[in-house]
């Protein structure tokens, strides 16, 4: 990780904020991610987690501080002293180099597993259907469910929905995936299947950011650990360290409940 | 689970019916439930039925002869076909206007939700029956259509009246009109749609345009059409209306003026009903067919081989209920892991 920690971060926060109204999400947030690292990111409920993430990929505008997403202004131009909001256009072109995965798979009900992965490449990216195809099939046969591409996400489980899900955003070839709380909505019986293809992703060099509570997860397989509360970076570190020596009596009571 | 606790009451006192259980463990086999009022009911109307139809077929008010005689006149048949036009052409350009209505209400920019607010509130606000007179009376108030830039000399100018006849009038009338009401039906259907599904679509990096195209309007189909075929059959029904134009070729005008020359207007109501539950019907078993469309991925697809149904079908079922009963069910449940 030293050889890449010099050249320019995959994400870099400076102080950002954001408020919903009277209400004060993210205090100031500075952080950076280099490229191929994989940060856990946790954090009571009510945080500011999700809206971090959310941030990122500018499904949410900042309020203050900068964020940057491979040395570009995320959601502006800026030229001079003066930002300039982003054209939607150009908005949805930064979020293609990002991945998301949600708490709530979010896969496309009337489509089936193989129409969700090629639905961006085919109508974001213009790719000819056949390549689409051949690239969805091959990203499900990564997550292993080569048998499930003609399924609705009806009829799969949730451990097959979540990684269709995750196809689908590979689909795109992003520089960065977010995961938000990927495995919370899963029986615990298919938590491991979920995890395992993130392991391999982290494993091909892929920059993560992960929202989780699988602690074993962020042990082993994450670079660093972000402890957040109340909208503020709490603690940052190794996840060994972190978990079994937290220096903060915050990051210990959560810390306390978690593992 | 609560049916399990009378089992396990026994076994709490010592019996030991465990040792019986072998013999509960084949499929069940009970006496089926009997309604007997179901049945005398149903008799009871079906014998009312039976001496309603034996009257009527005899009745001479209802003058069959006539009915056989102009069911299949060539005047009737002709304004059939135009109220089913009238009906066809409306509907089209009002779900098309609809769609559009309902889009710019939702849409973030605040000009095009004031247009539409406002063209609801105008096109709701007013009968059906005032506007299609007004239309009627466009060549008055608007005697030519002047197309180029205003205040100068136009490019193209025509005479209303030459470029409008009255079944175009109708048609706009009946469509500007439905189109606000679809407009909210669409609006509703829209608002069904997970908010996550939005999300995800603009997470892969989808314009606002193409997360309603391709993900937000399909899955919102299967809340709309049910109330859209309502519309539909009433469009049918309204077509009536459009002697307020005065366009007087649709089935039911048409209809009435033979009856005032026959000076026998049973028969041709008759005339009129049957054609119009006709079309009715047909419109209801094409609303079956598009309602089965856009079911898929959550309707009654079969399963496909080798695929596992065991826990699934329990919640297909609901789901398949909600798609043709109520359809307030939210889509995003079905969507989750807690569909299984
Ligand atoms: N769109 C929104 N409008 C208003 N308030 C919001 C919005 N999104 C989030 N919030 C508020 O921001 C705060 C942080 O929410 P966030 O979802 O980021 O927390 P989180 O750390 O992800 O929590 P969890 O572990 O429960 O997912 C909460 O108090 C929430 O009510
Ligand atoms: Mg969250």
């Amino acid at each position: 990780m030293n050889d890449v920690s010099h050249a320019m971060p995959m994400v870099l926060a400076e102080g950002v904020s954001k408020s919903f109204g009277s209400n004060e999400v993210l205090k100031g947030i500075s952080l950076s991610v280099a490229k191929g690292e994989v940060m856990c990111l946790v954090g009571p409920s009510g945080s500011g987690k999700s809206t971090f993430l959310r941030c990122i990929n500018h499904l949410e505008v900042v309020n203050g501080g900068r964020l940057f997403v491979d040395g570009e202004l995320v959601g502006y131009t800026q030229k001079g002293d003066t930002l300039f909001e982003l054209h939607p256009k150009q908005a949805a072109a930064q979020r293609r180099e990002i991945g998301m995965v949600f708490q709530k798979f979010n896969l496309f009900p009337h489509m089936t597993a193989l129409e969700n992965v090629i639905e961006a490449p085919l109508h974001v990216k213009k790719m000819p259907k056949a390549q689409a195809i051949a690239r969805g099939k091959e990203l499900l046969d990564r997550v292993g469910l080569t048998d499930r591409m003609g399924h609705y996400p009806a009829h799969l489980s949730g451990g097959q929905q979540q990684r269709v899900a995750i196809a689908r955003a590979l689909a795109m070839d992003p520089k960065l995936m977010l995961f938000d709380e990927p495995t919370s909505a899963l029986d615990p019986e298919l938590v491991g299947e979920v995890l395992d293809v993130m392991k391999g992703l982290a494993q091909s060099g892929m920059t993560m950011i992960v929202v989780t509570h699988e602690m074993g997860f962020a042990r082993e397989v994450a670079d660093s650990l972000v402890f957040m509360d109340g909208g503020v970076v709490v603690e940052t570190g190794i996840p060994r360290e972190i978990i079994s020596n937290p220096q903060h009596a915050r990051t210990q009571a959560f810390l306390s409940k978690v593992l | 689970m609560t049916d399990s606790r009378p089992q396990a009451k026994p076994l709490a006192t010592g019996s030991s019916p465990s040792l019986e259980a072998p013999s509960h463990s084949g499929p069940i086999r009970a006496v089926k439930l009997k309604h007997p009022w179901r049945t005398v009911i149903a008799v009871a109307i079906i014998i009312f039925a039976v001496l309603f139809i034996i009257d009527a077929s005899q009745r001479t008010a209802y003058d069959w002869p006539s009915v056989g005689k102009y069911i299949f006149d060539r005047r009737v048949s002709e304004a059939a076909l135009n109220t089913l036009q009238l009906t066809i052409y409306s509907m089209v350009i009002a779900v098309t206007l609809g769609i559009i209505l309902a889009i710019m209400r939702l849409s973030p920019n605040p000009v095009f939700k004031s247009v539409a607010w406002f063209y609801l509130w105008v096109f709701r606000g007013t009968p059906v029956y005032v506007q299609l007179v007004f239309w009627g009376l466009l060549a008055i108030i608007y005697q030519s259509i002047d197309i180029g830039i205003p205040f100068m000399q136009p490019w193209v100018s025509f005479q209303t009246t030459a470029a409008l006849n009255t079944f175009t009038l109708a048609v706009i009338g009946l469509a500007l009109n439905e189109a606000a009401y679809m407009a909210e039906i669409v609006r509703a259907g829209l608002l069904a749609v997970d908010k996550g599904q939005e999300e995800a679509a603009t997470a892969l990096g989808m314009t606002w345009f193409q997360t309603m195209r391709r993900v937000v309007i399909p899955q919102s189909m299967r809340v709309i059409i049910p109330p859209t075929g309502n519309e539909v059959i009433s469009m049918l029904k309204t077509t009536s209306l459009v002697t307020a134009v005065p366009y007087s070729f649709d089935l039911y005008t048409r209809t009435r003026d033979i009856s005032a020359e026959t000076f026998n207007p049973i028969p041709m109501l008759l005339v009129a009903s049957i054609w119009y539950l006709l079309f009715t019907s047909i419109l209801m078993v094409g609303q079956y067919f598009l309602e089965k469309r856009f079911a898929r991925g959550v309707g009654d697809r079969k399963p496909e081989k080798g695929e596992r149904t065991g826990p699934f079908t329990g919640a297909l079922t609901t789901v398949r209920d909600a798609s043709t009963g109520s359809t307030a069910l939210p889509i995003a449940d079905k969507n989750g892991g807690d569909s299984r």
